[in-house]
C-alpha cells in the first residue's frame, strides 16, 4: 500500500534541527497565577479585526463577549477574567516591529466567576451548522499558529465535501511541546473534538499525524482513540516542517495540495490538536477560547515547562511564572524556525502564540553573514522544491519580478533555506522583504486605480455640471425671450385697448 | 411658448453636440501614450511639470521625459514605466517616502472651501464655514490643495504604517 | 539592549546549522590529505615544495586582492577557500615542476578564476582549473614534463636540499633518467607514431596495483582519491551525482570503443585510472560555485564532463582533458540550471498549478 510505503520513507525535503523539547515536555503542566489585568487584542486571528461590544467601566465576567467578530473571517474575543474593563485602546502587538495593536483591558476582581454557559450533552445530535454556529460563537481559531478561524474551515470542508479530517499534531518546530502536553494531559479532549470537527464537516475519518519524537504522546492518543475506529493515530517521521499542512498531508495521504488551492479540494481538512480540544470545550462545556497551553522554553528560563495561561496575560507573567536565569536576549512567540520576535516582555499573550522563548545572548549570536557559495543545501532541503538562492539573488539585486518567477509565492516561510545555510544567509528575511514590497506595491497600484477612477468621476462630474449649466442658462434666456416676446404682445393689446 | 420649446431643444441640442464632439474630435491617440497614461495616477495634479497625466504620458512617449518624473506615482509608478518604455533604471535613486497623505489642521482651517474644488480625487469634504477634513482612502498625496489654502492648513504627512503594512527590511549586504 | 529594540529586527530562523563555508572546505582537504601525502612520499620533496608555493601563491592572490578592494581579508580568508584552490591545482601539476610554475598558477587560479568574477560564488569557472589550463598553454613542456615514481628515503630519491634544487633551480641533469610520460600521453604519441596499442602498451611505463606512476599528485593514488570522495558523500560534503555521472561518462564511451576496435582505443579501467579522472570527478567538477544545484542538473554536468573528457582525450590533441572538458560545462552551469529546475510543490515540472486529485 502507497500509503505505508510513504510514512516510512524518509522525506526528501525538511531539516532535522535539535529539538530542544525535553525537559519542557516532561514537566507537568502547570497553572498561571492569576494576573492582575489581561490584555486583549482586538485581532488574534486572521481576517478582520473584532468589534468591541463592552464599555470602559463595565462589569465583565468569565467568558463574556468583549468583542464580535466583524465580516466572513473574524472571531470574537471573550474575557478570560472576570472584572472590570478598564481601557480600550493600544497596547504593544507582539510583532517585532513593536507597532501598536488595539486591545481591551480587562482588571481581574479575583473571583474568576464563569459566564453562565450552554453545554450540550451529545454534540452528534445537532445539526453540522449549529456546530460551526457554537464554534465560531465560541472565538476558536487555529491554535497551531496560523489563527485561522476555525468555523470558516467547517463551512469550506462542508461545501467541499471533505472526506478526511486530518489533527495535526506535528508540532515539528525546537523547543515546543504545547500539542505534546495536551495530546498527553488530555487525549480524550482531542479525539472528542476531532469527532465532533468531522460530524461538523462530514468527514468519514480521521488521521491524527503525530511525530515519532513523542512516543508518550501517541500512546496516550492511542488509548483514547481505541474505541473510536475512525479515528486512526498515524506515528509519522519528526522532520521539520512536517507539522506545515501541505507536508504532513502528503505525508498522511500521499495527496499533493496544488499550487494556489487549498487543502479542502483534495478532500482534507487539517485541524491542530489543540484546535480540536478547544472545539470540544466550546460544544461540550459550552465555554469559549480564553486560555491555552503555552510551552515556556529557551536557555534563559530556569524552569522551562507547559503553562496554562488565560489569554491577554503578560509574556513576562509567564517569564516570571518560570523563573528567568537572566536577561533574556530575545524573546519569541512560537518556535525558533518561524517565530514571531517581540519587541519586549510586555506583549499580551494571543491566540496564536504555542510557545514563549527566551533566549540568551550566547544563544543568540549568530555567524556572520558570508557569500553564496551556490552549495545547493538550500534546494535541498526546501520542502516547496524552490530554489531559495536564485531567489534570494534577484531580490539582492532588487529584481523582485526575478524572484517571482522563481515561484516566490509558493515560499511558506518555513526557513529550512536559511536553517541549512553554511554561509548563514539570511534566506527567509530577503523572501518577507519581497513578499512585502510586492504587497505595498500592489496596494499602491490599486491606490493609483482608485485614484483615477475617482479623478474620472470628477472630470465627468464637471462636465456634467457645465452641460446643466448651460441647459439652464439656455432656459433662461429662453423664458426671458418668452417672456419679453409675450410682454410685447401684451403692448399692442394694451394700446388697442 | 414655441420660443421656450425651441431654444430649449437648442439648448439640449447644442450641449450634446457639445459632448459628442467632445468625444470624438478628441485627438487621435497614440497607444503608446494611452498605455503610459494608464499607468500614471490620473490625477492631474500637475507635479511633474505637464498640465495634466496625459500630457505627460505624451512627453514620455516621445523620450522627453524621465520615467521619474512623477514623484505621487513614487518607486511603483516609475518602475512600471520603465518596463513599459524598455528602459532600465536605478530605482534606489528614486526617492519615494513612501505614499503621502493630506492632512488638515483644524484649528487653522476657515471652511473657505477652496481646498475641495481644486482636489482632482473629490477626497475633501466640508461646507462652507466648516472644518474640512481629507478622506484618506482617496487622497493620493498630489498636494494640489496646498498652495489653494489660504490659512497654510494643510500639510502631507507619510502615510502611517500600520501593522499589516509594516515591512521587514532588507538583509544588509555583507 | 532590550530584545528586538535594535533598528533592524532579524527574521526568522534563529536556529542555524553548525555547518559553515569553513567546515566544508576543511572536509574536502582532510579528504584530499591522504592522497595528497601518499602523492608526497611518492615524488619526494620537490612535490612538497611546489605544494607550499602553489598554496601559498593563491593564499597570497587571494589577500591581495581583497586588500585592493578593501575589504577585511581575515574571516575571507579564513573560510579556507583559497587554500583549497591552490592545493587543488598543486595536486594537478606535474610533481617536479619549477616553483614559478606553481606560483604562477596559484596567484592566476585565484585572481583571474576568481576574484575577478567577484570572489567566491561569483565565479563562472573552476579557478584550479582556470590556472591549470592557462600554464598548460602558456607553458606546454614544463607542464608535461612527468617523472617517474622515486619514493622519498630510497636511496635515488632527492633528499630535501636536492628537492630544494629541484624545484628552485630547474631540473637537474642527474635526474633526466627518471623523466618519463604518462600513461595516456604515451598511448597518445605512440598511437601518433602508428605504433597500435596492442604493441605500444607492452611497454608502457606500468602502473603499480597502488598507484605507483608517473603523473600528478592526484593522479597517482587513485583509490585515496575514492576514499576521499567517499567519505565526502557519506558526511554529505557532496552529492554522487557529479562523480558517478562523470565516471560513467568517462566509462561508457571508452568501454564501447574498446570493445570494438581495442588496438586504437584504451581500455575503461585505464581512462577511468588515469590522468585527473578521479579527482576531476570527486573534487574538481563537484565545485559547489560551478556546478549545477540540483540533482537532475548535476547528472547531466557530470555526465557531460565525462564523455567531453573522453572525446578530448581520444581525439583532440591533448593526452589529458579533464580540465578542459571541466571548464567547457561550467560555461553551460547557467543553462543547465535554467532548465533542471526542481518541480514546486503542487506544480507540474513547468510550473502550472497541478489538477486536485480527490
Ligand atoms: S524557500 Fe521558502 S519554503 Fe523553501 S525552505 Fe526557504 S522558507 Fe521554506
Ligand atoms: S545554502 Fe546558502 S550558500 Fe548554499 S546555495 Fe543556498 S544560499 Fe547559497
Amino acid at each position: 500500500m502507497g500509503l505505508i510505503e510513504r510514512l516510512f520513507r524518509e522525506p526528501r525535503w525538511g531539516v532535522h534541527p535539535d529539538d530542544h523539547k525535553r525537559p519542557a515536555a516532561d514537566a507537568p503542566l502547570r497553572v498561571l497565577p492569576r494576573p492582575a489585568r489581561v490584555h486583549l487584542p482586538l485581532q488574534q486571528h486572521v481576517g478582520g479585526a473584532a468589534r468591541p461590544v463592552v464599555l470602559v467601566g463595565q462589569k465583565v465576567l468569565k467568558g463574556q463577549l468583549l468583542a464580535q467578530s466583524q465580516g466572513n473571517i473574524s472571531a470574537p474575543i471573550h474575557a478570560p477574567v472576570s472584572g472590570t474593563v478598564t481601557a480600550i485602546g493600544e497596547v504593544t502587538a507582539p510583532h517585532p516591529s513593536g507597532l501598536g495593536l488595539a486591545a481591551i483591558t480587562v482588571e481581574a476582581d479575583g473571583a474568576d466567576r464563569w459566564i453562565e454557559t450552554d453545554p450540550v450533552a451529545d454534540p452528534f445530535a445537532l445539526a453540522p451548522e449549529e456546530i460551526a454556529r457554537r464554534t465560531a460563537a465560541a472565538g476558536v481559531v487555529g491554535l497551531g499558529g496560523a489563527t485561522f478561524p476555525a468555523a470558516v474551515k467547517f463551512a469550506l470542508g462542508r461545501r467541499l465535501s471533505v472526506r478526511t479530517l486530518i489533527v495535526n499534531g506535528g508540532e515539528c518546530e525546537p523547543y515546543l511541546s504545547s500539542d505534546d502536553r495536551i495530546m498527553r494531559d488530555c487525549p480524550a479532549q482531542v479525539v472528542d473534538g476531532a469527532r465532533i470537527i468531522m460530524h461538523a464537516i462530514g468527514a468519514e475519518s480521521a488521521l491524527v499525524g503525530i511525530e515519532d519524537n513523542k512516543p508518550e504522546a501517541i500512546a496516550a492518543m492511542t488509548r483514547a482513540a481505541a474505541t473510536y475506529p475512525e479515528v486512526k493515530i498515524r506515528p509519522v517521521p519528526a522532520r521539520y516542517p512536517m507539522g506545515s499542512d501541505k507536508q504532513l498531508i502528503e505525508t498522511l495521504t500521499g495527496k499533493e495540495v496544488p499550487a494556489d488551492a487549498r487543502a479542502a479540494e483534495v478532500g482534507v481538512l487539517v485541524h491542530n490538536v489543540s484546535t480540536c480540544a478547544a472545539v470540544h470545550r466550546a460544544i461540550r462545556l459550552g465555554q469559549p477560547l480564553v486560555e491555552r497551553i503555552v510551552t515556556v522554553n529557551g536557555g534563559a528560563v530556569t524552569r522551562p515547562g507547559n503553562v496554562l495561561a488565560p489569554l491577554g496575560c503578560l509574556v513576562d507573567d509567564l517569564l516570571a511564572c518560570c523563573g528567568v536565569k537572566e536577561k533574556p536576549a530575545r524573546l519569541l512567540f512560537g518556535g525558533p524556525m518561524m517565530g514571531t520576535l517581540l519587541p519586549h516582555g510586555r506583549v499580551p499573550l494571543v491566540k496564536g502564540a504555542s510557545g514563549v522563548l527566551a533566549f540568551t545572548a550566547a544563544e543568540t549570536a549568530v555567524p556572520a553573514t558570508g557569500p553564496c557559495i551556490r552549495c545547493g543545501s538550500c534546494t535541498r532541503a526546501c520542502p516547496m522544491g524552490l530554489l531559495p538562492l536564485e531567489m534570494a539573488a534577484h531580490i539582492r539585486a532588487g529584481d523582485l519580478d526575478g524572484a517571482v518567477g522563481y515561484s516566490l509565492s509558493d515560499c511558506i516561510s518555513c526557513g529550512c533555506c536559511a536553517y541549512v545555510c553554511p554561509s548563514h544567509i539570511p534566506l527567509v528575511q530577503y523572501f518577507s522583504h519581497a513578499k512585502g514590497e510586492l504587497a505595498a506595491r500592489e496596494r499602491a497600484r490599486l491606490r493609483t486605480e482608485a485614484g483615477r477612477r475617482l479623478a474620472e468621476a470628477r472630470l465627468a462630474r464637471l462636465e456634467r455640471d457645465a452641460k446643466e449649466k448651460a441647459e439652464l442658462a439656455a432656459r433662461r434666456q429662453a423664458e426671458r425671450a418668452a417672456a419679453r416676446a409675450r410682454a410685447g404682445a401684451a403692448k399692442p393689446a394694451e394700446q388697442t385697448t | 411658448m414655441l420660443a421656450v420649446v425651441s431654444l430649449t431643444a437648442l439648448g439640449i441640442a447644442l450641449g450634446t453636440l457639445l459632448g459628442v464632439a467632445a468625444r470624438y474630435l478628441a485627438v487621435e491617440e497614440n497607444p503608446l501614450e494611452a498605455e503610459l497614461q494608464a499607468l500614471l495616477p490620473g490625477s492631474q495634479c500637475g507635479q511633474c511639470g505637464f498640465v495634466g497625466c496625459a500630457q505627460a504620458a505624451a512627453a514620455l512617449a516621445r523620450g522627453e521625459a524621465s520615467p521619474t518624473l512623477c514623484p505621487p506615482g513614487g518607486r511603483a509608478v516609475t518602475e512600471a514605466i520603465a518596463a513599459k518604455l524598455g528602459i532600465r533604471i536605478d530605482l534606489s535613486a528614486v526617492r519615494d517616502d513612501g505614499p503621502l497623505l493630506a492632512v488638515v489642521a483644524e484649528e487653522i482651517c476657515t471652511g473657505c472651501c477652496r481646498c475641495s474644488k481644486v482636489c482632482p480625487t473629490d477626497a475633501i469634504i466640508g461646507a462652507a464655514k466648516q472644518i474640512h477634513n481629507i478622506i484618506r482612502e482617496a487622497c493620493t498625496g498630489c498636494g494640489a490643495c496646498l498652495e489653494r489654502c489660504p490659512t497654510e492648513a494643510i500639510g502631507l504627512m507619510p502615510m502611517p504604517v500600520t501593522l499589516p503594512h509594516w515591512i521587514w527590511p532588507k538583509p544588509a549586504v555583507a | 539592549m532590550m530584545p528586538g529594540s535594535s533598528e533592524r529586527p532579524v527574521a526568522a530562523p534563529y536556529a542555524a546549522t553548525a555547518n559553515s563555508v569553513r567546515r566544508v572546505m576543511t572536509w574536502v582537504m582532510a579528504a584530499l590529505t591522504p592522497a595528497t601525502l601518499f602523492g608526497f612520499w611518492l615524488y619526494g620533496w620537490p612535490a612538497v615544495y611546489l605544494w607550499i608555493v602553489t598554496v601559498a601563491a593563491a593564499t597570497l592572490g587571494e589577500g591581495f586582492c581583497l586588500r585592493l578592494m578593501r575589504r577585511d581579508a581575515g574571516p575571507t580568508l579564513g573560510d579556507g577557500s583559497a587554500v583549497l584552490t591552490g592545493w587543488l591545482l598543486a595536486v594537478s601539476l606535474p610533481p617536479w615542476a619549477p616553483w614559478w610554475i606553481g606560483a604562477f598558477g596559484g596567484l592566476f587560479s585565484v585572481i583571474v578564476g576568481k576574484q575577478v568574477f567577484g570572489g567566491l560564488g561569483q565565479n563562472l569557472f573552476n579557478p584550479a582549473m582556470v590556472g591549470r589550463v592557462a600554464l598548460l598553454i602558456s607553458f606546454p613542456v614544463q607542464m608535461t614534463a612527468w617523472v617517474a615514481p622515486l619514493p622519498m628515503f630510497s636511496v635515488s630519491a632527492p633528499g630535501p636540499l636536492t628537492g630544494l634544487m629541484i624545484t628552485f633551480h630547474g631540473m637537474q641533469p642527474a635526474f633526466d633518467a627518471v623523466a618519463s610520460a604518462s600513461l595516456l600521453g604515451f598511448a597518445k604519441t605512440e598511437m601518433a607514431r602508428g605504433i597500435d596499442l596492442a604493441q605500444s602498451l607492452l611497454h608502457a611505463p606500468v602502473p603499480s596495483w597502488y598507484g605507483s606512476r608517473p603523473g600528478s599528485l592526484g593522479e597517482t593514488a587513485s583509490w585515496l582519491i575514492v576514499a576521499g570522495g567517499a567519505a565526502m558523500i557519506c558526511l554529505r560534503i557532496i552529492s554522487w551525482h557529479i562523480p558517478l555521472a562523470m565516471l560513467l561518462g568517462i566509462a561508457v564511451p571508452a568501454a564501447l570503443l574498446h570493445a570494438v576496435d581495442p588496438a586504437c582505443y584504451l581500455d575503461a579501467g585505464t581512462h577511468l585510472l588515469s590522468g585527473g579522472a578521479m579527482l576531476g570527478a570527486f573534487f574538481i567538477a563537484t565545485d559547489y560555485v560551478t556546478s549545477p544545484n540540483t540533482p537532475r542538473g548535476q547528472l547531466v554536468f557530470g555526465a557531460g564532463c565525462g564523455l567531453l573528457s573522453y572525446v578530448i582525450r581520444t581525439w583532440a590533441g591533448y593526452p589529458e582533458g579533464v580540465a578542459f572538458a571541466v571548464l567547457l560545462m561550467n560555461s553551460l552551469t547557467p543553462v543547465i540550471d535554467s532548465y533542471c529546475r526542481p518541480r514546486i510543490y503542487g506544480r507540474d515540472r513547468r510550473g502550472a498549478a497541478l489538477e486536485p486529485e480527490k
